[in-house]
């Protein structure tokens, strides 16, 4: 007999997690202290030689933060999880793993602004070079592969309009190409859609947004597939040759199938030092637990606002992924069938003054430069998060100057709708 | 058996009932994965003996190394190969002339060999491929939570505090097999030709 297996939001709640071993405590603590004591020299040595599990330093590990990690891992269904300091910290932390200077990865086009920054002008300085594709046009991901590519990049549902990506299909490229595909799952997170279950080996989040949910911690986290095979022909040395940091172990070989998440805390976090505040993953933990709850809410409420603003006078287009009439309603249907997010654009037939004018009549929701979080929040990317884009990069993101960028929280949707339909008419 | 995904209660029926552990290919180096599983194995209780003909006349955390498993003039419970899965079949060969036989063959992460698998089976053995006891006996314990890896159990039960020579509960509630759906996929797909 097969014991019975935990569904999804029993995992959002225990996973990770278990009495304190001291004070019984139920809730995790927060383990507020840079370092922990070693029973021995011995001990000592073997935590720092990787060869005991143990606590040493808040900046390679602390045990709060440690839940978040596995629960993390439990719910997107990988083998293990590393949470750092923010969603630009993982993807930092991730690509010095797999790219030399010199090297190549390919990332989608429709991305946060941010990351298209920090592809674009921090990594050109590691000598890291990004080659950009067309999630719309799985040919252009293909053609984009060089012997010196070393990974792609994709987010699940992109920014800023809330449009889904063909993952299956990009892993497919990325198989063939012999590299790993890296997710950004920020805006769907796992209650939405698993990118491990169609094919991604490593999973990034920021965890501000949904998955912490209430607009109060920044955090990130890399989730490990344990998928894919880094000593195939050499490619990830930081993986595959002998570590002189640690006295010549090859991080692969001793721990399989979740090597990259150690190389990611021993080799990218230990030495970078992006380190995620306990207090932080405390608060992290607390937004997870209701994670399905929020979810299920955020996106019934987005529906809602979106089909209203479909049939509204002053509006020229809707681009929500969950409404049958989105050119990704095909797409959302087939990964996100529990619901397409809550994080869409919508234009205005008044164009860029019609959306800064409605920016301002808003009394529910905020402006603000932030997504996921329980208050309903607007922005109008091509004056903020997408401001550093050309205007031709802008329109091909997504990010237009009649676009404004909607992130529905859990409030009454009858209440979101009435403050947008009086801003509206103003 | 399967062996591309073991069900958690397999592993842990191993690992709570044997008690010696012969591990063949031990090093004595201290940045080999075998020397940090065997002085984990040791630590968690488990009667460890270190069997490599290179280094016989040392000793490995204070146990003499022998040479081969007929050496170890005594009965053990497990056999913990830490070879490449070329070199698995003659120690399997070697540990079914042993009377009495051992009660379980176990091949290190990386190290698969089917046909000795189905060899030792055949003689009533229990086989375990391509894993480590210590990343099991981690996980199922959960003491491997320390570094964010995904543990694959539950408990509402308090937490132990981990002393030198103390055996952790390993019967957690178990929330998947061995490892993740898509790692044991990966792994499958690995060993298959393409």
């Amino acid at each position: 007999m097969t014991d019975r297996l935990p569904g999804f939001s029993t995992l959002a709640v225990h996973a990770g997690a278990q009495p304190d071993p001291t004070t019984g405590a139920r809730v995790t603590p927060i383990y507020q202290t840079t370092s922990f004591v070693f029973n021995d020299a011995d001990h000592a040595a073997s935590l720092f030689g990787l060869q005991a599990f143990g606590n040493i330093y808040t900046r390679i590990g602390n045990p709060t933060t440690a839940v978040l990690e596995e629960r993390m891992a439990a719910l997107e269904g990988g083998t293990a999880a590393l949470a750092v300091a923010s969603g630009h910290a993982a993807q930092v932390v991730v690509l010095q793993q797999l790219l030399m200077p010199g090297d190549e990865f390919i990332a989608a086009r429709k991305l946060y602004g941010g990351s298209i920054n920090q592809f674009t002008h921090a990594f050109k300085s590691f000598g890291w070079n990004v080659a950009w594709a067309d999630p719309d046009d799985i040919g252009s991901f293909e053609r984009a592969v060089t012997p010196r590519t070393k990974a792609i990049f994709i987010e699940s549902i992109a920014n800023p309009a809330g449009s889904i990506t063909d993952i299956e299909a990009i892993a497919e490229v990325a198989r063939k190409a012999g590299v790993p595909l890296i997710v950004d799952n920020t805006l769907a997170t796992p209650y939405l859609i698993r990118p491990i279950d169609h094919g991604a080996d490593i999973v990034v989040h920021s965890l501000t947004k949904f998955l912490g949910g209430h607009g109060n911690s920044l955090g990130g986290i890399i989730v490990d597939a344990g998928t894919f095979d880094w000593s195939k022909d050499n490619k990830y040395p930081m993986l595959n040759e002998p570590r002189p940091e640690y006295h010549g172990i090859r991080i692969q070989e001793t721990f399989g199938n979740f090597a990259f998440a150690i190389a990611c805390r021993v080799l990218g976090l230990r030495d970078l030092g992006p380190a995620l505040s306990p207090f932080n993953a405390f608060m992290i933990l607390t937004g997870i637990e209701t994670l399905p709850l929020r979810m299920q809410k955020h996106c019934e409420n987005a529906k809602a606002v979106a089909e209203f603003l479909a049939g509204h006078s002053a509006v020229a287009s809707v681009n929500y992924a969950g409404l049958a009439s989105d050119k990704y309603n095909r797409l959302a249907r087939k990964y996100a069938p529990k619901g397409a997010g809550a994080v869409f654009t919508f234009s205005l037939r008044g164009g860029y003054d019609a959306g800064v004018s409605l920016v301002s009549n808003l009394k529910l929701f905020s402006h603000l430069a932030n997504v996921g979080d329980t208050r309903s929040l607007v922005i109008h990317p091509a004056s903020t998060t997408h401001s550093q884009l050309d205007d031709e990069a802008k329109v091909r993101s997504g990010a237009g100057p009649d676009v404004v960028r909607l992130s529905i929280g859990i409030e009454d949707k009858e209440d979101l709708i009435a403050d947008l339909e009086q801003a509206l008419v103003v | 058996m399967n062996h591309d995904a073991y069900d958690d209660n397999y592993i842990r029926s191993i690992l709570n009932n044997v008690k010696s552990i012969a591990m063949v290919g031990a090093s004595p180096v201290n940045v080999r994965p075998s020397y940090f599983a065997f002085k984990y194995l040791a630590q968690r209780g488990y009667d460890m003996i270190p069997v490599n003909p290179g280094h016989v006349g040392k000793s490995l955390l204070g146990k003499p190394f022998v040479a081969s498993l007929r050496d170890i003039g005594r009965p053990v419970d497990m056999i913990d190969i830490f070879r490449s899965s070329s070199h698995i079949m003659p120690v399997v060969e070697e540990a079914l002339t042993l009377s009495p036989p051992p009660k379980v063959i176990w091949m290190q992460l990386g190290a698969r060999d089917d046909a000795a698998a189905a060899k030792a089976e055949a003689a009533g053995l229990k086989v375990v491929m391509n894993r480590c006891p210590k990343i099991e006996y981690g996980r199922l314990s959960s003491e491997i939570s320390w570094m964010g890896v995904n543990s694959r159990t539950l408990s509402s039960k308090r937490a132990p505090i981990p002393t030198q020579g103390m055996r952790l509960s390993l019967n957690r509630m178990s929330v998947g097999g061995g490892a993740t759906a898509a790692s044991d996929r990966a792994a499958k797909n690995k060993s298959e030709p393409t």
